[in-house]
């Protein structure tokens, strides 16, 4: 066990399945001698070398097409897209083909791709650099999507991405690199995805969130006295574990769910219906949504604006518990 | 202070057979009678195969077809070129060069009917990719895969398909971008059939050809005729050559025409006239391969009716066996979206069933 950051975590993740299998290599903008610009490739390149971590040409469709093709081949690409809010140019290659290549092949071909990106808000970065997409990959379909939001959730999902035999999308929040330490043990380990994680029981209410925004909940719970809150890290928004969530529910009566993206058509709005649909008779009040505001991401002056902050989070277990 | 010409680029252009049927022994010096006779046959079987699915969509017997017409030289010509253990990484139009590889005739006509059957192939060791409906998607695909081959020291290449409108697409230029800087064995086969559904190659680009872009990727590039199946064949075992020696990645343009519509679902009539197409009927690939067998006293009308019948009976028993072949069961759809299925998918099919079984109607 040592105690590292969300960014070592994610490193030593790499590391270690670069050690495990000559299949995995890294691909993507500045990973290599820059150890990418949030530095969670440091040291592999000189480690590794040239061959197994690559700097490619700054292209997004490249990175995500060409290591479509990579692991049609045979090799495991784990790339790096440098910020989500780029990701959007290889879209096409994630919709249309990363998704697709084992249905339409029955099989013969598929395409078991990593791609990590870092995503979310709340550090005064630039345009377009503070993105929450995971609702657009999840519709994709044939994708997995993981956000963690710890060292230690980190370290295990990653090595089960890396090791999992369909594409997943990486969502790294850009908040939770380095705010925070966690023990975090020394060999490798995976956290299956498809699997929610209780923080802290509860029996009144349930709160749902993933990625930094979990973080924000994890303080609302020591604020907030009022009322026994159970928090559920999502973390793997698709597959989701309903069974879990369900669970949670029956028991409480009362569900927040809590992220950053935009409420339209968010995970919000999946997870409030799969409830309603599996256990109504539960409810006890509606199911509220504390979301980032239906906008593009603004500008990092008024973003605070934008984030969901504990005031609206216990705003929205008021009127939950109090309905 | 000099101003100067720092680099000029030379554009070669490569035809071995012209369209009177007149063969540069220079330039194919090993080529054979066999060979030539491969050839033939192959383009006739291509052209049977295009003008039966052709006529079964018309029938309505299987979905939207894309015309092969006009462009099995190009087809035939780099399939032939190929190894077995190369990859193939096409984009719509390319059934001439899966038949000339040896795909299943059945799944084939399978996947032109909306089956994914069709692409079925051992996993781990097939070598070429479905159709890709995107345009120019599949060659960054062909580029990551070519990269793949060079990571693992494989002795092969790929060869990838575009049209002329493919060039276009951004990915176009970062798959030439990616073969340059990483020198992958992939070789971009521009099938430039001067039209891209209604717009002529010269709204694509202003280049004087599509050879030349390759110059600004630093890859070696050539213009061909692509209706001479002989010079395709020299252009790509040459390519080939170059890529599995290490010496990185070519473009091709192989210029050609598209005689029939863009598919099955247009009407080249409404932006071209007879006059465009006319001239490309005696440049027509098969053609000037049947005048250069005749001249060299290569050619019987017994063995042209011998290829003829050969190829009918070959398409005709294929088309039967893949339209009396039933449709894949509904479950078929939830197996392969993930390894395993999800719960989700699992309490999806179950529930299709059910609704299957119950017509409440």
């Amino acid at each position: 066990m040592t105690k590292m950051h969300m960014v070592a975590a994610l490193n030593q993740a790499l590391d270690q399945e670069l050690a495990r299998d000559p299949h995995v290599i890294i691909l993507g903008e500045d990973v290599g001698i820059d150890g990418g610009v949030f530095r969670v490739t440091d040291g592999l390149f000189k480690k590794y070398g040239k061959d197994r971590v690559m700097d490619t040409p700054i292209a997004e469709a490249g990175i995500i097409g060409a290591s479509t093709g990579l692991a049609i081949a045979g090799l495991k690409p784990v790339c790096e897209i440098q910020f989500s809010g780029f990701m959007y140019q290889g879209f096409h290659h994630i919709k249309q083909h990363l998704g697709m290549m084992r249905m339409r092949t029955y099989g013969t071909f598929t395409c078991p791709i990593v791609i990590r990106s870092p995503a979310t808000g709340g550090i005064r970065a630039l345009e377009l650099h503070s993105e929450s997409p995971e609702a657009f990959y999840v519709h994709c379909q044939g994708i997995k999507v993981v956000m963690p939001s710890g060292p230690y959730d980190a370290k295990g999902l990653l090595i089960s991405a890396i090791r999992d035999p369909d594409p997943v999308i990486f969502l790294e929040p850009e908040k939770l690199y380095r705010s925070f330490k966690e023990e975090v043990p020394d060999e490798p380990y995976t956290i299956p995805i498809g699997t929610a994680k209780v923080i802290k029981e509860g029996k009144d209410v349930t709160v749902l969130s993933w990625g930094s925004m979990l973080r924000l909940c994890m303080d609302v719970v020591q604020q907030y006295q009022a009322a026994d809150i159970e928090l559920i890290d999502v973390r793997t928004l698709w597959p989701l574990d309903m069974d879990t969530i369900l669970k949670s529910v029956k028991k409480t009566g009362r569900v927040v769910i809590v992220h950053e993206a935009p409420k339209a058509a968010g995970m919000g709005a999946e997870l409030a219906a799969r409830i309603q649909e599996n256990v109504m008779l539960s409810l006890q009040a509606p199911i509220i949504r504390v979301s980032g505001l239906d906008m593009p991401f603004p500008q990092f002056a008024l973003e605070k604006y934008y984030l969901p902050d504990a005031n609206r989070i216990i705003r929205g277990i008021r009127k939950a518990v109090e309905f | 202070m000099p101003r100067k010409v720092i680099q000029q680029f030379p554009v070669e252009y490569m035809q071995i057979l012209d369209e009177d049927g007149n063969l540069d022994k220079n330039l194919a010096p090993d080529i054979t009678e066999d060979t030539l006779k491969v050839m033939y046959h192959m383009m006739t079987l291509v052209r049977t195969f295009d003008r039966k699915l052709f006529n079964l969509q018309r029938s309505g017997k299987i979905g939207t077809y894309a015309e092969v017409r006009g462009e099995e030289g190009s087809e035939v010509g780099s399939g032939l070129a190929m190894e077995k253990t190369d990859w193939m990484v096409p984009s719509f139009r390319e059934t001439g060069v899966s038949l000339t590889r040896g795909a299943d005739r059945v799944k084939v006509v399978l996947a032109w009917n909306g089956d994914c059957r069709g692409y079925l192939g051992e996993h781990g060791k097939a070598r070429d990719l479905p159709v890709n409906i995107p345009i120019g998607t599949q060659l960054l695909h062909a580029a990551g895969i070519a990269w793949a081959c060079k990571l693992k020291g494989e002795k092969n290449a790929v060869v990838t398909y575009c049209g002329d409108g493919g060039t276009s697409e951004g990915d176009f230029h970062e798959a030439l971008n990616f073969a340059g800087v990483y020198k992958l064995p992939v070789i971009f086969m521009v099938q430039n059939n001067q039209w891209a559904i209604s717009t002529p190659r010269k709204v694509q680009t202003a280049a004087e050809t599509i050879a030349q872009k390759a110059i600004g990727y630093g890859i070696k590039g050539i213009q061909i005729d692509g209706n001479d199946v002989v010079g395709v064949y020299y252009a790509v075992k040459e390519a080939l050559a170059r890529a599995k020696n290490g010496e990185g990645a070519t473009l091709i343009e192989s210029v050609t025409y598209r005689m029939g519509d863009h598919t099955t679902s247009d009407d080249a009539s409404r932006y071209r006239t007879d006059e465009d197409v006319k001239p490309w009927e005696k440049k027509d690939p098969i053609l000037r391969l049947k005048l250069y067998l005749q001249k060299n006293g290569m050619w019987t009308d017994e063995y042209g009716k011998w290829v003829q019948d050969e190829c009918d009976k070959e398409v005709n028993e294929a088309v039967d066996k893949a339209l009396n072949t039933p449709l894949p069961p509904p479950e078929d759809l939830f197996r392969y979206i993930y390894e395993k299925p999800t719960q989700d998918l699992e309490e999806q099919e179950k529930d299709l069933l059910d609704a299957l079984k119950e017509d409440v109607k």
